[in-house]
C-alpha cells in the first residue's frame, strides 16, 4: 500500500530572522576580506623571491654553532623561571579577581563588571607590550619579563577560572549554606573541590603557553632566551639563531610532554 | 540474614593525609624561592620600580593622539593582517584538522599531520614573523604568513581533538543509511563539531588581532612598528594613545566574535 | 527442535528473504562469536532474534549491513552477496537496508526533520545534503512518516530535546525514509521503559504489516518477542538453536537458549 505524499507542507531550515543574520554575517565577512586584500601593501617581487630566500636562510642556519649552546642553555633556564614564577604570580592574583567575576560567588554586578574589565585589559595587551611597560618600570631584565607574563596571564586564567566557578553545582553550595557555613567555608569546602581539576588544568595550560611567550620577551629586553635570540639576530649569525630556535623547540616539546603526563595521571 | 559487623577503624585519623600533594607543595615553594632569587626579586628593585612606575605612568597621561593618521593607517594594516590571516588560517585548518583526526584517518596520514601542526605551534608568532621577514621582506605579507602558521597550529589541533571526541554512534547511523564519506561528514560529523569550530575560529581571530598589533616590532607590518618607535623615543603619551586604540579594537572584535558565535550556534 | 526451513542449497521461494550461509565472525582468532550460521530470514513479517548477551545477536545483525565485517560466509539479499561488497555497491546495498539502534543514534544537534532526511543520504549528493536541498517529495514523505509514528509537528525540534521513546520513533521513521527492502533493529527497546517498549514494537510490527517490509529485531525481552514476532530465532553460543513460530517456543527451548532456571521463576 503506497502512502500518498502531501506536497503542501514546507520545511525551513532556518527562521527568516536566522537566515538574515547568517546572510548579514557572510556579507560582512566577505566584505572585510575583500577590503583587506585590496588595501594591503604587498610587494609581489618579494613573494616570488621567497623560496630562494628561505633556502638561503636555512643554508645559513646549518651547521649549528656549538659555541652558542652554553649561553643558550643558561638563558633557557632563565626563561623557564620567568614562565613558572610568572604563572604562579598570575594565579595568585587571578583567583581573587576570578571569585569577584563569578556571578554565583559574587552576586554584585558592579564587582563582576569590574573584574571582567581587569581580565579584558590584561588579555588585550600583548605580553610584549606588558614587557615594554615593565622594562620602563623595573629596568631591563628578567624581573620585567616575569611581571609581564604574570599580568598578561591574569586575564586568561581568571576568566576560565570564573567560568569554572559558574559551572559548579549549586546544590552542594546550597547544602553548605543551609547548614550555616561561612562564606569562606563554602569557598574552601563547597567550590574548591569542584573547580580543583579545572583549576589545575587551566594552570598547566597557561604555563605551557607562557613558556612560548617567555621565550620572545627578550626581544624587547625583558630577559630570557629572547635576549640571546635578539643578539644573534642583530649580528645576523644565523647559525646561532638556529641553536636558539632548536633550544626553544626542545623546551616546548618537553613542556608539552610534562603537561600531557600530568594531565593524564593527576587530572 | 547475614550478620554485618563493621571492622573498627582507627578513629584518630579521620582524614587521609595526602603525602604526595604535601611533598609537591614543598618542592614548589622551595623552587619559587630559588627562582625568584635568580630573577632578581629584591626589595630595592621593587621600591625603585614603584618610583619609576609612577614617573612612567605620569608621562603617559594625557594620551597623545596628535599623529592620528599614522596610528589609523597602522591599525588599519593590523586589521587587514588579522582578517586575511584568520580567513586563510580557518580555510586551511579545515582539511588539516580533518587529516589529523585519528578516528577518521589512517595512521600514515594522521601522525605526520599532527607533527606538522605541532611544528606550527611550537614557535611564537613573533619568531615565525622574523623568519618570514627574512624570507619575503618587510611588510604586511610577512605578518600575514606568520599568523596563518599560528592559526593553523591552533585551530587544526583543537579541531582534530573535537573530531576525535564525537559520538561514533551518531556517525555509524548515518553510515548505515548508505551515505558516502562526504555526506557522513556533513550530516554526522559537522553538526557535532561546528559550534566548537566556530568558537576556535573566533578565538583565533581575537588572537590574530592581538598578535597583528605586535608583528610590526620585528618588521611584519601593522601598528607595532609605530608603537615600538614611540616607546624607544620615550614618547609614552603616544604609546598610551596607541594602546587605547588597540584595546578598543580588540573589544570591538570580541563583540563581533560573540555575534558570529550566536548566529552559527 | 524444529528443523531449519529451507535447505542451504535451494533458492528460497520468497525473493525478499535474507539468506545467511556459513556466516562466521571471529573478533579474536580461535574464539568465534558466530560459528557458521546458516539461516533464512523470512521476507515478510517481524522476526525476533532472542538470546543471552554476548551470544552474537548484535554481531549477526550488524554483519548484514556490514557495520561489522564478517570473517567468512555469504549474506544473500535478492541474489546479491552483501558480504563481498565495497565502495559504491556497498553504499547502494546499505540504502536498501534500514537500521534502528538501541541508543537511537540520532544526530543530536540536528532537528528531527534533518535526522529523517539522513535516511535519504544514500540517494542525494553530498552537495545537496550540505545545502539541505532535498527533493520536495522526500520532505513531504518525512512529514507523513512523522504523523505515522505519532510525532506530528515535531519536525523542527532538535533531537536532543526529545525523550527516549520519541527519539526511537524518529529512528524508525528515519529507517523507513530509506524505502528499504528490509529493516534491522538492534535491541530497539533495551533503553526504554516497558510501556514505551510496547509502543515501539507496535510501530515496528505495524510498518512490517502495512508496507510489507520484513523487520528483523534483536531483542532481550522474550515476552515482547512472543507477542509481536511472527517468527522467533533463538541463539546461544554463536549458533542457532531455535527457528520457528513463537507459539512453539517452549520453556525447554528457553532453557536451552538462556541456560539455568532461576530467571524464569
Amino acid at each position: 500500500m503506497t502512502v500518498t505524499a502531501r506536497l503542501d507542507r514546507e520545511w525551513q531550515r532556518f527562521t527568516p530572522m536566522r537566515r538574515l543574520s547568517r546572510f548579514a554575517f557572510y556579507l560582512f565577512a566577505v566584505a572585510a576580506l575583500v577590503v583587506s586584500l585590496q588595501t594591503i601593501d604587498v610587494i609581489p617581487e618579494f613573494l616570488y623571491d621567497a623560496p630562494a630566500q628561505m633556502a638561503d636562510l636555512f643554508g645559513r642556519m646549518w651547521p649549528l654553532d656549538p659555541s652558542y649552546i652554553k649561553p643558550t642553555l643558561k638563558s633557557l633556564v632563565e626563561t623557564l623561571h620567568i614562565a613558572t614564577v610568572g604563572t604562579v604570580i598570575a594565579i595568585v592574583l587571578a583567583v581573587p579577581v576570578g571569585l569577584l567575576a563569578a556571578r554565583n560567588v559574587t552576586p554584585n554586578p558592579a564587582l563582576n563588571l569590574f573584574a571582567k574589565f581587569i581580565f579584558v585589559t590584561s588579555r588585550s595587551i600583548n605580553s610584549l607590550v606588558w614587557a615594554l611597560l615593565f622594562v620602563a618600570v623595573f629596568g631591563p631584565g628578567p624581573l620585567a619579563g616575569t611581571f609581564a607574563i604574570a599580568f598578561r596571564s591574569i586575564g586568561f586564567t581568571g576568566k576560565l577560572f570564573a567560568e569554572a566557578l559558574e559551572e559548579s553545582n549549586r546544590g552542594s553550595i546550597e547544602a553548605l549554606t543551609a547548614a550555616g557555613a561561612s562564606k569562606l567555608s563554602t569557598l574552601v569546602l563547597g567550590y574548591w573541590p569542584q573547580v580543583r581539576p579545572a583549576f589545575w588544568s587551566i594552570a598547566l595550560f597557561r604555563w605551557d603557553i607562557n613558556i612560548r611567550e617567555s621565550a620572545v620577551l627578550g626581544l624587547v629586553g625583558a630577559g630570557g632566551i629572547g635576549v640571546a635570540l635578539d643578539t644573534a639576530l642583530d649580528l645576523l649569525y644565523w647559525d646561532q639563531v638556529a641553536v636558539v630556535l632548536l633550544a626553544i623547540l626542545v623546551v616546548v616539546i618537553l613542556a608539552e610532554i610534562v603537561v600531557t603526563t600530568v594531565r593524564a595521571r593527576v587530572l | 540474614m547475614s550478620d554485618v559487623t563493621q571492622p573498627s577503624a582507627d578513629r584518630s585519623k579521620p582524614f587521609a593525609a595526602n603525602w604526595g600533594a604535601r611533598i609537591g607543595w614543598c618542592v614548589l615553594a622551595v623552587y619559587l624561592v630559588y627562582a625568584c632569587s635568580q630573577l632578581g626579586f629584591s626589595a630595592e628593585r621593587f621600591s625603585a620600580g614603584i618610583e619609576h612606575g609612577q614617573r612612567f605612568i605620569a608621562r603617559m597621561f594625557p594620551p597623545n593622539f596628535g599623529r592620528w593618521e599614522l596610528i589609523a593607517s597602522g591599525i588599519a594594516e593590523s586589521l587587514q593582517i588579522a582578517v586575511i590571516a584568520t580567513f586563510a588560517g580557518v580555510l586551511l585548518s579545515l582539511p588539516v584538522g580533518l587529516m589529523a583526526a585519528r578516528n577518521l584517518m589512517p595512521a600514515w596520514i594522521s601522525w605526520p599531520t599532527r607533527g606538522f601542526i605541532a611544528l606550527c605551534r611550537s614557535f611564537h608568532p613573533i619568531i615565525v614573523a622574523i623568519l618570514f621577514v627574512k624570507a619575503i621582506g618587510f611588510g604586511a605579507l610577512a605578518g600575514v604568513m606568520a599568523l596563518i602558521v599560528a592559526s593553523i597550529g591552533f585551530i587544526s589541533k583543537l579541531f582534530a581533538e573535537a573530531i576525535e571526541e564525537i559520538s561514533a554512534k551518531q556517525v555509524e547511523a548515518v553510515r548505515a543509511t548508505g551515505a558516502g564519506f562526504l555526506s557522513v561528514l556533513i550530516m554526522g560529523v559537522q553538526p557535532q563539531v561546528l559550534p566548537r569550530f566556530i568558537g576556535f575560529a573566533t578565538y583565533q581571530l581575537d588572537s590574530n588581532l592581538r598578535n597583528s598589533t605586535m608583528v610590526g616590532i620585528v618588521g611584519g607590518g601593522g601598528i607595532g612598528a609605530s608603537l615600538f618607535t614611540a616607546y624607544q623615543r620615550f614618547d609614552f603619551d603616544v604609546v598610551l594613545a596607541i594602546l587605547i586604540v588597540i584595546v578598543s579594537l580588540i573589544m570591538v572584535a570580541e563583540i563581533v566574535s560573540g555575534w558570529a558565535r550566536q548566529v552559527f550556534q | 527442535m524444529p528443523a531449519l526451513d529451507s535447505s542451504p542449497n535451494g533458492e528460497p521461494a520468497d525473493p525478499r528473504a535474507l539468506v545467511l550461509r556459513g556466516l562466521t565472525k571471529e573478533y579474536r582468532k580461535g574464539s568465534p562469536v558466530l560459528s557458521g550460521i546458516d539461516l533464512v530470514l523470512p521476507g515478510s513479517g517481524l522476526t525476533a532474534i532472542i538470546g543471552p548477551s554476548g551470544t552474537g545477536k548484535s554481531t549477526l545483525i550488524r554483519c548484514i549491513n556490514r557495520l561489522v565485517q564478517p570473517t567468512s560466509g555469504e549474506i544473500l539479499l535478492g541474489g546479491q552477496d552483501l558480504a563481498t561488497l565495497s565502495g559504491r555497491p556497498l553504499r547502494n546495498a546499505r540504502r536498501r537496508i534500514g537500521m534502528v539502534f538501541q541508543e537511537y543514534n540520532l544526530v543530536e544537534r540536528l532537528t528531527v526533520m534533518e535526522n529523517l532526511l539522513c535516511g535519504r543520504l544514500g540517494y542525494v549528493s553530498a552537495w545537496r545534503a550540505w545545502l539541505r536541498k532535498f527533493p520536495a517529495r522526500d520532505i513531504a514523505r518525512a512529514f507523513d512518516l512523522l504523523d505515522a509514528v505519532g510525532l506530528p509537528g515535531f519536525a523542527t525540534r532538535r533531537a536532543d530535546a526529545l525523550s527516549g521513546g520519541q527519539r526511537q520513533r524518529v529512528g524508525i521513521a528515519r529507517a523507513i525514509m530509506q524505502e528499504p527492502e528490509i529493516i534491522l533493529a538492534d535491541e530497539p527497546t533495551s533503553s526504554l521503559d516497558p510501556k514505551t517498549s510496547v509502543e515501539i514494537m507496535e510501530i515496528l510490527s505495524k510498518f512490517a504489516a502495512e508496507r510489507g517490509i520484513p523487520v528483523i529485531v534483536n531483542i532481550h525481552n522474550v515476552e515482547l518477542a512472543r507477542r509481536f514476532a511472527s517468527r522467533v530465532i533463538g541463539m546461544s553460543g554463536g549458533r542457532i538453536v531455535y527457528d520457528g513460530p513463537p507459539q512453539q517456543l517452549t520453556d525447554a527451548h528457553l532453557k536451552q537458549i538462556y541456560g539455568g532456571e532461576n530467571w524464569m521463576e
